[in-house]
């Protein structure tokens, strides 16, 4: 084990790293800008507007994020149709190809986490919007959204660390993320071990940051909770 | 009772079944290649690995009388799978370079190879002036090397993990000029569906580069036992018949 090619290639592993985090940066907040209306769809109380987010979440949380990938990536690319198309200079791009694909899966997941909170929130909440004659949207702005929100954190925050493992598969389609970087780095060196465990070492870093974050939002989200808590008084 | 017969019955074929192992492991060679790189190494519609490295690494097994196996791994795993014993020797037209040397060790060349651009017939093709272009080239070999060497910040350079996602990419036109070796890029030409829409860009050019076995630094005796398995088949004429089946000229 020589150490020393970990320093060399420092550099160069934090640029990769940086492009990790943009992918999973842009590709969760698109993600979750289309999860909203997708898992709103998804409890819809009409059956063919509840179908086509179902088929929706059932494709992307069942395939594989690679195969998800490569059809975005080379699939797309196989038809004159689609080169000669006004999207080409955009599908052309691996980054662009990666951030398609990331944020159809990604927004796949968070659907269900989203449905999942709303659908939590206890009825009694719900019927005492209806008593003091809320509408439906005030009702959702008001109480059910916020509500879901802090529900949602512990699940999303989830999400977001799988995203960024997720994210290594860019590396298959010529984009030099971290992981790319690393295997890039490694066809010079011949050091498997030592660039790997630096790029683990750099993802637990990034994931590590990412929970802390979420922790901080969770409590300030969910302090109301902390009142919730019941003293007993001392008996003394 | 009974458990204790299963029990000594078992050691027993486990201490046997050990022994074979190392009874073995004196003449049992594990060849590995990598299985996308046509016509040297590719994948038979049976899912057997063929070419013209595998033939020779038969003709090199018949030669030694030694008992082996042709296993496939992919492209930037072979070094790394080679240290740790995974496998005895890469054939898998691997160039011998100073930075491999410092990893592993080779034996004499089987092949010479050379590296040459390919491009989109009737295109322009200005070596001092790639800028804007985008170069595409199988991560890890020796074009790869070569084009970070060379053209980085000069071209925009893409990295693959096999050849054929490179000639993918080639024919979608993402990637505007191809490096690889010649020979490879001459048998996709040739025989490819889309190989007459591309030509080669400029001549060949590193012609020296000596293709050859990779065997770990330790298994001298295994490099010297191929060494003279390759003396043999290139004095008997088992090389030559191999060489005809795949070129119509000399790649030695």
């Amino acid at each position: 084990m020589d150490f020393s090619v970990v320093i060399e290639y420092f550099p160069r592993l934090l640029e990769g790293a940086w492009v990790s985090l943009q992918l999973v940066m842009i590709s969760i907040i698109l993600g979750g800008i289309f999860a909203l209306p997708i898992a709103l769809a998804r409890i819809s109380p009409i059956g063919w507007i509840r179908a086509i987010p179902f088929a929706y979440i059932f494709f992307f949380r069942g395939t594989p994020l690679l195969v998800q990938i490569f059809l975005v990536y080379y699939g797309a690319s196989q038809f004159d149709a689609v080169r000669e198309s006004f999207l080409w200079p955009v599908l052309k791009e691996p980054f662009w190809c990666a951030i398609i694909a990331f944020t159809l899966n990604t927004s796949a997941y968070t659907a269900e986490i989203f449905r999942g909170a709303i659908q939590a929130i206890p009825h009694g909440e719900v019927e005492a919007c209806k008593v003091i004659g809320m509408t439906k949207t005030q009702m959702y702005r008001r109480v059910l959204l916020p509500r879901a929100f802090g529900i949602v954190l512990p699940a999303y925050g989830n999400e977001i660390i799988l995203m960024l493992k997720g994210s290594a598969l860019a590396s298959t389609i010529t984009i030099l993320d971290l992981t790319g970087m690393a295997r890039t780095i490694i066809a010079r060196t011949y050091t498997p071990m030592e660039i790997f465990i630096a790029a683990g070492v750099i993802y637990l870093v990034i994931s590590i940051v990412i929970i802390a974050i979420f922790r901080q939002i969770e409590l300030r989200q969910n302090r109301y909770l902390g009142t919730l808590s019941i003293k007993v008084p001392d008996k003394g | 009772m009974k458990f204790k017969k299963i029990a000594l019955g078992s050691a027993l074929l486990l201490g046997a079944a050990l022994s074979s192992v190392s009874a073995q492991a004196a003449d049992k060679v594990r060849f590995v290649t990598e299985g996308a790189w046509a016509p040297f190494n590719f994948i038979d519609s049976a899912g057997k690995p063929q070419g013209f490295d595998v033939d020779i690494a038969r003709a090199l097994c018949a030669k030694m009388a030694a008992d082996c196996e042709i296993l496939t791994q992919d492209w930037d795993g072979l070094i790394p799978g080679l240290k740790v014993r995974k496998f005895d020797a890469i054939i898998a037209s691997m160039s011998i370079t100073e930075d491999r040397l410092k990893v592993v060790d080779f034996t004499n060349k089987y092949y010479s190879g050379g590296l040459r651009f390919m491009g989109r017939v009737g295109e322009t093709f200005d070596l001092a002036n790639l800028s804007g272009k985008t170069i595409g080239a199988q991560r890890a070999t020796l074009g790869a090397q070569y084009l970070e060497d060379n053209f980085e910040g000069k071209a925009d350079l893409k990295f693959y993990d096999n050849q054929d996602n490179v000639y993918l990419d080639l024919v979608s036109g993402r990637l505007d000029i191809v490096l690889s070796d010649e020979l490879p890029t001459y048998n996709w030409l040739k025989t490819s569906e889309s190989g007459s829409a591309f030509e080669f860009k400029g001549d060949a050019f590193m012609k020296t580069d000596n293709i050859a076995i990779a065997v770990r630094k330790s298994d001298t005796q295994l490099k010297e036992k191929i060494n003279k398995a390759l003396d043999a088949i290139l004095a008997d004429g088992t090389y030559q018949k191999i060489n005809a089946k795949y070129f119509p000229f000399s790649i030695y």
